[in-house]
C-alpha cells in the first residue's frame, strides 16, 4: 500500500514540476528596461467560476500581441506575455500580481475582468508603480486606487443608467425588481446606479433581493419577486448564476424581460440558461454584428485563431493590449512613470470597442450598446446604442428620435458622419442594421 | 398563501437533497464515529459521473430511460469511489486515533476537490437535460417542475429502500450490530471490514443520487459545488441527531425549509437573503446548546 501512495505522489510531483519548467521557460528573459523583449503580465480567471472571462481576455490580449509582434513589435522590441490564473478569487489575484511584479518583472499589467479581483490587485500594482490597465472592470472604485490604474471600458454609473433608460424608454417599464450578487462589487455598483437612474426616470424599484456567488438555488428570491409582479427584473450578475436564475424564473412562470450587464456575456450563458433566456436584454461594450470594417476584421481574425466568436471581454482585452502598446510607443520605452503618463494621456484611440479617450479619472468614456438575447442561435443581437451624457452622438442620430427607421441615405449619412466626426462607430451599426432605434442620452 | 406554499416547495426540494447527503454522514458516523468530510465531494463526484455518462453515453432526446441509466450509473460509480476512499484512505489509519481519521477525511476532501479542478478545470459545466422539465400548477400560482417532483419521488424511494436494507436484510442487521459495538460484532463473526465498505458504498450512492437530481434541477456543476452543500447536510445530520437515520431526513428537510423561508421573508424583517448559509449554522448552534444529541438522537454516555 505504501508503495502505491509513493507511486501516486511521484507521478504528481513529476507532473507539477514539469508544469513549473514550462512556466520557467516563459520567464527566462530578464525584465526591466534593458532593451530586450517587453514583458507584460496578464492575470485573470482561467479556471474558476467566471473562467470564460479570463479565457476571452487571454485570447484577446494574445491576438493583439501577435499582431503587434508580427508588425515588428513596439519600437523594434517584441512583447512577451506572462499569463497567470487567479481562479477568480481576490486573494489569488493579489498573489499572482505580486508574483508578476516581483518575480517576472513585468512592465505593465492587463487584468482583471471581475471588479472585485481588480480591486484586490490594484493596490499592489499602485504600490509597485506598475501601470495596470483593466480591460473590463466597470466598478468606479477600481481606478480610484491610484494613478497607475486605468481602464478601457466605461464605468458602472453609466452602464447601470443605460439599462434604466432602456427599461423606461424602450420597454416602457414602470416597476422593476433587482436581484443582485451581494458578493461582487460589480453587481452592487450596478444595482445602485440602475436604481438611481430608474427612479429618476419615474420608475419604481419594488423589491431588491440578493444572492451570493456559487449559490445554487434562487427560487426563494424569485418567488418573493414574483409576488410583487414587476415589469422587469434587473439581474446584474455573472453568467454562471444568471443562466440558472433565468431558468428558475421561467420555471416559476415569470415571463417578464430579464435585464443584465456585460457580466452575462459568455458562451457558457447559453449552455446554462438555454431557452429561458428569451426576452432578455443586456448592456454591453460592443456588438460583434457591427459591420464596421475594424470590428469585422477583428471578429474574423479572432475566429480564425480561436475558433469561437469574440465576446466583448475579448474585444476589450484586445483594445487594452493595443492601448498599452500605443502608450509604450509614445513613452519611448517602459519607464514606469513615463508609461503611466502615456497611458493616462490616451486620446481618440480607435479601438474595436469604440474610440477610447481616458478622462481625468482614467476611465474610458464610451457609448454602450443594448443587446437582445437570441437563445436559439446562442448569441446576442444588437438592439440600440446609448451614449453617455456629454458625448455627442453623430449628428444624424442626435436629430432623430427613438423610433428612427432609417433609409439608405440616412445610413450612408451615418457612416460618413461617424467617420468624419471620429465619433463612435457603433452608430453606423445602429443605422445599418435597419431595424433598430438609436437614442441619445442628451435628449 | 400561494407564495408561502411555493416557498415551502422550494425549501423541501433542496431539503430533500440535504437529506440524501445527510444520510451518508449519519450512517458512516453511526458505524465508525467518523465525520466523513469528503462526503460532500462525493455528491460532486456523482454529479460529474452523471455528467460524463449523460454526455458520452447518451446523446439523445430527453427520456426517463436515459435518466434512470444515468442515475443508476453514477450511483454505482460513486459507490465504487466511496469504497475505494474507505479502503485506501481510511482503513489504513483506522487503527490510530479517531482524530487521525478525521484529519485524513479533511485531506481526502481537499484532494478530491482539487483533483477535479485539475481534471475538469473549475469552469462550470452544464448538465444535459435528461427529462422534459414541464411545470405543473398545484395550488393557486404555486408551481412545481418535473425535476422537483423527480427529486421528491426519487429521494422518498431511496429512503424507503434504505430503511428496508437496514431493517429487513442480513447486511442491514450486520450494519446495526457494527454500529452498536464494532468489537463485539467482530467476535460474533461479522466481517466488519465488509460492512464498513458497504456502508460507504450506500452513503456514496445516495450522495451521487443527490448530485444527479440536483443537476437536473439546476444544471450547473463545478468541482467545488459539494463544499457548502456538504457542510449543510452535515448540519442537517447533527440537527436530526447524528447516527440517527430518520433524524438525518428530518434535519435535511428542516434546514432546507428554514433557509428558503429566511430568503423569502427575511428581507421584510431586515435579514438579507445572503444570510441563508448563516441560518443553517445558527440552527446548528442552537440545537447544540439546547439538545446536544440532536432532535431525534439519544444521548449515549461515553464508556471509559
Amino acid at each position: 500500500m505504501k508503495n502505491f501512495f509513493l507511486a501516486v505522489i511521484l507521478v504528481f510531483s513529476t507532473l507539477f514540476s514539469s508544469a513549473c519548467v514550462d512556466k520557467g521557460a516563459n520567464t527566462t528573459t530578464t525584465g526591466g528596461d534593458t532593451g530586450g523583449d517587453i514583458k507584460v503580465g496578464v492575470y485573470g480567471d482561467l479556471t474558476g467560476g467566471t473562467a470564460s472571462f479570463g479565457q476571452s481576455t487571454k485570447n484577446g490580449v494574445q491576438l493583439a500581441v501577435d499582431e503587434i509582434n508580427a508588425a515588428g513589435g513596439v519600437n523594434g522590441r517584441k512583447i512577451t506575455l506572462v499569463i497567470e490564473d487567479d481562479q477568480g478569487q481576490p486573494q489569488q489575484a493579489t498573489t499572482v500580481v505580486q508574483k508578476l511584479i516581483n518575480q517576472d518583472k513585468v512592465v505593465a499589467l492587463l487584468g482583471e475582468v471581475a471588479s472585485t479581483n481588480s480591486l484586490a490587485a490594484a493596490p499592489v500594482a499602485q504600490a509597485a508603480k506598475i501601470p495596470m490597465i483593466t480591460p473590463s472592470s466597470t466598478n468606479p472604485q477600481v481606478t480610484e486606487r491610484g494613478d497607475y490604474i486605468s481602464r478601457v471600458c466605461f464605468i458602472d454609473p453609466f452602464q447601470g443608467s443605460v439599462m434604466a433608460k432602456f427599461a423606461t424608454n424602450t420597454l416602457k417599464a414602470k416597476t422593476a425588481a433587482v436581484l443582485g450578487d451581494n458578493s461582487s462589487d460589480y453587481s452592487k455598483g450596478l444595482t445602485q446606479f440602475f436604481e438611481q437612474e430608474f427612479v429618476k426616470l419615474g420608475g419604481r424599484v419594488i423589491t431588491k433581493q440578493t444572492y451570493a456567488q456559487k449559490d445554487q438555488d434562487f427560487k426563494a428570491q424569485l418567488t418573493a419577486i414574483r409576488q410583487q409582479n414587476p415589469d422587469v427584473i434587473y439581474i446584474p450578475g455573472y453568467y454562471g448564476e444568471v443562466g440558472i436564475i433565468a431558468r428558475q424564473a421561467r420555471e416559476l412562470g415569470m415571463n417578464m424581460p430579464l435585464l443584465g450587464g456585460d457580466g452575462w456575456d459568455s458562451p457558457d450563458l447559453w449552455k446554462l440558461g438555454g431557452a429561458s433566456l428569451k426576452n432578455s436584454y443586456i448592456s454591453n461594450h460592443y456588438s460583434a454584428d457591427n459591420p464596421a470594417p475594424e470590428i469585422q476584421n477583428f471578429v474574423k481574425a479572432y475566429n480564425a485563431k480561436f475558433n469561437v466568436a469574440p465576446d466583448s471581454l475579448a474585444a476589450l482585452a484586445y483594445d487594452a493590449a493595443k492601448v498599452l502598446a500605443d502608450a509604450i510607443k509614445r513613452a519611448g520605452g517602459t519607464d514606469s512613470a513615463k508609461l503611466k503618463d502615456a497611458i493616462n494621456a490616451t486620446k481618440d484611440f480607435k479601438g474595436v470597442t469604440g474610440i477610447i479617450t481616458l478622462d481625468a479619472n482614467r476611465n474610458a468614456v464610451k457609448s454602450a450598446v443594448v443587446l437582445e438575447t437570441d437563445p436559439s442561435a446562442s448569441k446576442f443581437n444588437f438592439k440600440e446604442t446609448i451614449y453617455p451624457e456629454g458625448m455627442s452622438a453623430p449628428a444624424d442620430a442626435t436629430s432623430n428620435t427613438n423610433t428612427m427607421m432609417n433609409s439608405n441615405t440616412m445610413s450612408n449619412a451615418g457612416m460618413t458622419n461617424s467617420n468624419s466626426m471620429n465619433s463612435n462607430m457603433m452608430n453606423s451599426n445602429a443605422t445599418n442594421l435597419n431595424t433598430n432605434s438609436t437614442m441619445n442620452a442628451n435628449r | 398563501m400561494d407564495t408561502f406554499v411555493q416557498q415551502l416547495i422550494n425549501g423541501l426540494t433542496i431539503g430533500s437533497i440535504y437529506a440524501l447527503i445527510a444520510l451518508g454522514y449519519t450512517m458512516v458516523y453511526g458505524i465508525l464515529r467518523l465525520i466523513n468530510f469528503a462526503h460532500g465531494d462525493i455528491y460532486m463526484v456523482g454529479a460529474y459521473a452523471g455528467f460524463l455518462l449523460a454526455t458520452l453515453v447518451f446523446n439523445s432526446e430527453p427520456s426517463i430511460f436515459a435518466f434512470v441509466i444515468v442515475l443508476l450509473g453514477s450511483m454505482a460509480i460513486a459507490a465504487a469511489i466511496g469504497m475505494a476512499i474507505e479502503r485506501f484512505a481510511y482503513r489504513p489509519v483506522r487503527k490510530y486515533s479517531r482524530m487521525t481519521t478525521l484529519i485524513t477525511a479533511i485531506g481526502m476532501s481537499l484532494f478530491i476537490e482539487y483533483l477535479f479542478v485539475f481534471i475538469f478545470s473549475g469552469t462550470p459545466r452544464s448538465f444535459p437535460q435528461l427529462i422534459q422539465n414541464d411545470n405543473y400548477t398545484i395550488f393557486g400560482s404555486a408551481t412545481i417542475s418535473a425535476s422537483q417532483m423527480l427529486i421528491f419521488a426519487v429521494s422518498i424511494l431511496l429512503m424507503i429502500t434504505l430503511q428496508y436494507i437496514i431493517f429487513k436484510t442480513k447486511i442491514g442487521k450486520a450494519m446495526r450490530a457494527v454500529s452498536f459495538n464494532i468489537n463485539s460484532a467482530k467476535l460474533m463473526g461479522i466481517n466488519t471490514d465488509f460492512v464498513i465498505a458497504f456502508t460507504f458504498a450506500i452513503g456514496s450512492a445516495l450522495a451521487a443520487a443527490g448530485g444527479v437530481l440536483t443537476a437536473q434541477y439546476n444544471p450547473k456543476i463545478e468541482p467545488l459545488m459539494g463544499i457548502i452543500i456538504g457542510l449543510k447536510a452535515f448540519v442537517a445530520a447533527v440537527l436530526g441527531g447524528i447516527g440517527n437515520i430518520p433524524g438525518a431526513v428530518l434535519g435535511g428537510l428542516l434546514i432546507g425549509a428554514a433557509e428558503t423561508l429566511v430568503v423569502g421573508y427575511g428581507n421584510s424583517i431586515g435579514i438579507p437573503s445572503t444570510y441563508r448559509d448563516a441560518v443553517a449554522f445558527a440552527i446548528l448552534i442552537l440545537v447544540l446548546l439546547i439538545r446536544p444529541a440532536g432532535l431525534l438522537g439519544t444521548n449515549v454516555q461515553e464508556k471509559v
